[in-house]
């Protein structure tokens, strides 16, 4: 799922400055998983904001929401009423559902409460890693299940790099070389000789975003 | 001949080469390059110029090669894919060959986190090997990468690649070297040889899978200048293993500097005992005014003219 985390009280205060009353809107799908923008959040970051504002003499009412998804118009479009009732919107939600907003509500300021990070996987209680990059051309087929594109940091196709040592990568000592467990996992799944085939280079100019935004059209799924 | 350099000339004749290392200057100072290649000058077939190498900003590696073809030196242009993508490498390797030079080294690069520029954004458009296999389809089949494009005139380079015994895992470094050959790599420099149980070790891998009769291994050397320096490279810098002992010669020697020279010349002199090394790569770091020395003494002179 999308990862966040909260930006700096000091940050968001400075993008509010100018208001009286706004919108605090986090989203329950991803980042309420990663405990950054889901209706916990929104109560404890709008008591923050309040606690800070009122400490310097310019008091901030902020209405509370949390969207079941915010990258949803349907689900976006049940705030109407309550946006048009303030100066500005604050969300919580991920670089999508912001977006979303600004794009629903034209005339109305929103701002950030959260930079998205990646996508990722729990890997226990309060702590998530980066684990795809939506490349849009899975190569997972050929590593073993293990992404090279979002777990290298040169994002190397063909095999570790030389700076591979007892496991781990040259860049951080205490962060698992990808290309080492790719290899002790073809090896334990029988599929090693996948490491003798050369990867050629990589379509990222019509796969990833370097082409600009991408879109899937499902016409068995259009109204 | 593919690229007719001094270097393809003299492995082509199956003679132990010998190249070294020049890192350009942190600024412009032509008289930088110029004073470190007259180091050099006579005592080596062939100059490998680093590309932002640890990723520190310097003279581009394609502008100090070309100050060596002014001094009738050849170099060997080092080119990382961290920097740039295949459209700025395809173009670089149109000047180089323009500029007169005749062999290139395709290498990933350190990562920019190493050096002074940690919050550049990195490139990696290719790896290593996407690159051999990009500058051969250009040499080979005078394309450019994945495009039917006839390129005007003819790009003759001979393609060199970086191999590493010492890293992990080991079992799967005759593989990477297969890889690259594979893609179109003629010849190997290594990372710098302490370990010479485990070199030899990968030598005996490569030699099984025939790999020694297909691409030319220069085997790297560094002269160690101190104890300390020794003891920094063992512990901080990854993919490099030094023995104990050798630690500790360096520790305990009463001349470092000369014991180090006096180390690199008796590998020098065990590395060309070894089937399938068909030269030595000297990467004395800022030192190169003791290569003339090392390569006296490890009996590597003359070196024949072209």
């Amino acid at each position: 799922m999308i990862k966040a985390e909260q930006k700096p009280v000091d940050e968001i205060l400075s993008f509010l400055e100018p208001y009286n009353k706004i919108l605090l809107v986090g989203c329950n799908a991803c980042v309420a998983v990663c405990h950054a923008g889901g209706e916990k959040e929104v109560g404890m970051l709008a008591a923050t904001l309040r606690m800070a504002r009122k400490k310097s003499g310019k008091k901030l009412e902020i209405v509370e929401d949390c969207s079941t998804r915010q990258c949803e118009p349907e689900f976006v479009d049940e705030l109407g009423e309550k946006v048009e009732d303030v100066e500005a919107v604050l969300s919580i939600a991920c670089g999508v559902g912001v977006q979303t907003l600004a794009k629903r509500f034209s005339g109305v300021p929103v701002y950030p409460g959260v930079n998205t990070t990646f996508m990722g996987e729990t890997e226990e209680l309060g702590v998530w890693v980066e684990r795809c990059q939506a490349c849009g051309n899975c190569v997972l087929h050929l590593t073993g299940g293990l992404c090279p594109v979002a777990r290298c940091a040169k994002q190397l196709l063909n095999g570790p790099c030389g700076g591979s040592q007892e496991g781990m990568c040259e860049l951080k000592r205490d962060i698992p070389c990808v290309w080492q467990q790719i290899y002790d996992r073809l090896k334990a799944i029988g599929q090693l000789h996948r490491m003798e085939q050369f990867i050629p280079a990589k379509k990222w100019g019509t796969e990833s975003r370097d082409s600009g935004p991408r879109s899937i059209l499902r016409e068995d799924l259009k109204l | 001949m593919k690229a007719e350099s001094n270097l393809e000339r003299i492995l082509e004749k199956a003679q132990f080469a010998v190249t070294a290392e020049l890192g350009p200057p942190k600024g412009n100072d032509v008289g930088a390059v110029e004073k470190k290649a007259e180091l050099l000058k006579g005592y080596v077939d062939a100059i490998n110029v680093t590309d932002n190498q640890t990723a520190i900003v310097r003279m581009s590696s394609i502008a100090a090669c070309a100050l060596l073809v002014r001094m009738e030196l050849e170099p060997v242009m080092q080119m990382v894919t961290r920097d740039r993508n295949r459209i700025a490498m395809q173009s670089d390797i149109f000047g180089a060959s323009a500029l007169g030079i005749k062999n290139m080294l395709c290498l990933s690069g350190d990562h920019q986190s190493f050096g002074n520029q940690v919050d550049a954004k990195n490139v990696f458009d290719l790896d290593s090997i996407q690159l051999i296999d990009c500058v051969r389809t250009m040499r080979d089949e005078k394309t450019i990468l994945g495009g039917d494009d006839e390129i005007e005139g003819d790009i003759k380079m001979f393609i060199g690649a970086a191999a590493n015994p010492f890293g992990d895992p080991f079992e799967f470094r005759v593989v990477r070297l297969a890889k690259k050959v594979a893609a179109g790599v003629d010849f190997i420099q290594t990372q710098c040889i302490y370990d010479m149980p485990r070199f030899k070790e990968w030598m005996k891998m490569v030699r099984e899978r025939g790999l020694h009769e297909k691409v030319h291994i220069l085997a790297g050397v560094t002269p160690l200048k101190s104890g300390g320096m020794a003891r920094y490279m063992a512990k901080n810098v990854s993919g490099i293993s030094i023995p104990e002992e050798i630690i500790d010669r360096m520790v305990k020697a009463e001349k470092p500097a000369e014991e180090g020279i006096e180390l690199c010349v008796a590998q020098i002199q065990e590395l060309r005992e070894i089937e399938g090394v068909h030269g030595v790569h000297i990467m004395a770091i800022e030192w190169e005014h003791r290569v003339a020395e090392i390569a006296e003494r490890a009996g590597l002179l003359p070196r024949p003219t072209a």
